[in-house]
């Protein structure tokens, strides 16, 4: 009885511990200051882990990308002074030493202050997705009543950064690689907003923190509330996933960069920090996109199993977080780049019409919460079947005619 | 007040230095500036959803409208740059613009408004709005809805043309 006892207080200090330490710290400030200190400690904390998180996280996708290549990845670069290698922990630190230090080339001809705009812009409206995000339970920078909309906002507002970034380098692959861009960026932004539509119907608000709410409990006693262990979640967080790997530009929809065949789209005529803070937005906004789809349909920060409770929930909400950026490593190891029409047509003939049926097996779902007994069979055999039998169809559909592929000159 | 005053000065400034700019790119990127300072007058005045509207339709879908329509009726990157037209033609815009301006200006002016309650701000939550749109305000909504599926459907239906050629597909189009 002690011992559960220590466990749900030490679990309790430390679920407080952020904020306990920030109040110790900005306590005895007055109350418009301590207000302003406090936010300006949140922000601060949070760029800092972010940023921490960035430069790790390049390493390790370097480094697991090696491993699955069957080569070692980076593991030269020692730790400055004390001569230590430690697998090639210091790299993300050198390769930011590099760019800083390049050249930066601006063209002739380029728009100049669009041309320096444009990455500042898309860092800025990355960095802002990533503050409504609930981090734990006591861990929200931004607590907005519409949240999911301010999150989707500032996200569709990066898409004006590449079209500057295309335009003011003035220089056609730069110009027609962003243009692609945008039809990319457009057409999956339909189905990431159309999947996420069901969490916000079932949670009735907008609010991340409560959506995360209402995740919580268990179902049969194991089975956790969240959002992916339904039907209409499990779909929706597929296409959630899939949605934002084209919007983060991510393997296999980096078309927008493609750097072994349009070199490197609207980036051509970035060098040195400005190319940084391009690289930099793009792994921001991969964590905001993961972050948003934990909160939305991984449960958040709620603990997978009820004995599992007294690790605090940011600790929770980081590991998902983790193994999502994992994932999204994994794929780009795994799957070849699509063409530009396949990768429309994947999202408007199959993503959408999916994400729309999603809605009514959210819908459904939502209706039939007060059946219980063996109509909770009928429950779920109807809403999976309400998934599985569109995702069928319409893949044999699409498919019918073109698939399997053969190859004329090849065995 | 000072934020009120920050947030109209910037929308106006961007507005009236888009309208000045013979670079008809950089005025629509003023212009989606001003869009974007109409959001934050919204913020100001606590009305966060439709803020946040406003950027996700203005800043993130109209603007890109804007953006291909200047880049695609356009024939050359120096045709960007417009010259000034005949004082004719400048004075027909300010009439017209003029016209429109007072048309908006007096059915506003006309429009009753009920006087809002000191000191107490309305709070309307997220939740509150969607049940007005969804009741009492629910024709409205599906008017919008269709006429706007009409011109989507018009759009599509100009933009797609004849396709002579979409018979023979070559085995590399397959997806």
């Amino acid at each position: 009885m002690n011992a559960a006892l220590l466990f749900a207080t030490t679990g309790s200090v430390l679920e407080t511990l952020p904020v306990t330490l920030r109040d110790l710290a900005t306590g005895w400030l007055p109350e418009p200051l301590r207000w302003l200190v406090n936010s300006l400690v949140g922000v601060g904390t949070l760029l800092a882990v972010i940023g921490l998180l960035f430069a790790y996280l390049t390493l390790a996708e370097r480094k697991i990308l090696g491993r699955i290549q069957n080569r070692p990845g980076p593991n030269r670069t020692p730790i400055p002074f004390i001569n230590l290698r430690f697998f090639g922990l210091a790299q993300p630190f050198a390769d930011g030493v590099k760019a800083i230090t390049k050249e930066d080339v601006i063209p002739d001809g380029a728009d100049k202050v669009l041309h320096f705009l444009a990455p500042v812009a898309l860092l800025a409206f990355s960095i802002m997705t990533l503050g409504v995000i609930p981090y734990g339970r006591h861990l929200v920078l931004l607590e907005f009543d519409a949240a999911v909309l301010y999150f989707f906002a500032a996200g569709a507002a990066t898409e004006l950064a590449v079209f500057m970034a295309g335009w003011a380098s003035r220089n056609k692959y730069s110009l027609l690689a962003a243009m692609r861009a945008l039809a990319q960026l457009i057409s999956y932004e339909l189905p990431l907003l159309l999947s996420v539509v069901p969490a916000v119907m079932l949670a009735g608000s907008l609010a991340l923190p409560a959506i995360v709410e209402a995740q919580a409990g268990w179902r049969y006693g194991f089975l956790p509330q969240w959002h992916v262990f339904t039907p209409w979640g499990f779909a929706g967080f597929i296409i959630f996933f899939i949605s934002a790997l084209a919007e983060s530009n991510r393997s296999p929809f980096d078309l927008p960069e493609a750097e072994s065949e349009l070199i490197a789209g609207h980036l051509t005529e970035y060098s040195g920090f400005k190319y940084a803070l391009f690289f930099m937005a793009e792994y921001f906004g991969m964590c905001a996109l993961s972050g948003m789809g934990v909160t939305l349909f991984l449960g958040g920060w709620q603990a997978p199993l009820p004995f599992l409770e007294f690790i605090p929930s940011y600790v929770w909400f980081g590991v998902k977080l983790l193994s999502l950026l994992l994932v999204f490593i994994w794929i780009r190891a795994t799957f070849p780049r699509l063409r530009i029409d396949q990768l429309t047509r994947f999202a408007w003939k199959f993503l959408v019409p999916l994400a729309l049926i999603n809605l009514g097996t959210a819908a459904f779902w939502s209706l039939t919460s007060g059946w219980s007994g063996p109509l909770q069979f009928v429950r779920w055999a109807v809403a999976l079947a309400l998934v599985l039998v569109p995702f069928t169809l319409l893949g044999r559909r699409l498919s019918a005619g073109v698939a399997p592929r053969t190859y004329r000159y090849a065995t | 007040m000072i934020p009120l005053i920050l947030i109209a000065g910037l929308t106006l400034a961007t507005a009236a230095v888009a309208l000045a700019l013979r670079n008809l790119i950089h005025s629509a990127l003023l212009l989606i500036a001003s869009w974007a300072g109409i959001a934050a007058f919204y913020l100001w005045a606590g009305a966060e959803f439709v803020a946040f509207a406003q950027v996700l339709v203005y800043v993130g879908a109209v603007s890109m409208v804007v953006l291909f329509a200047v880049l695609l009726t356009r024939r050359s990157r120096d045709d960007i740059s417009v010259a000034i037209d005949s004082p004719a033609r400048g004075i027909a815009a300010l009439l017209t613009g003029g016209a429109v301006l007072g048309v908006i200006f007096g059915a506003i002016i006309s429009s009753p408004l009920g006087a809002p309650a000191a000191g107490a701000r309305p709070s309307l939550s997220v939740k509150e709005l969607g049940v007005q749109l969804m009741g009492p305000h629910a024709a409205a909504l599906l008017i919008i809805g269709v006429l706007l599926t009409v011109a989507l459907l018009g759009a599509v239906v100009i933009a797609a043309g004849d396709r002579a050629d979409a018979a023979e597909r070559k085995p590399e189009d397959s997806p």
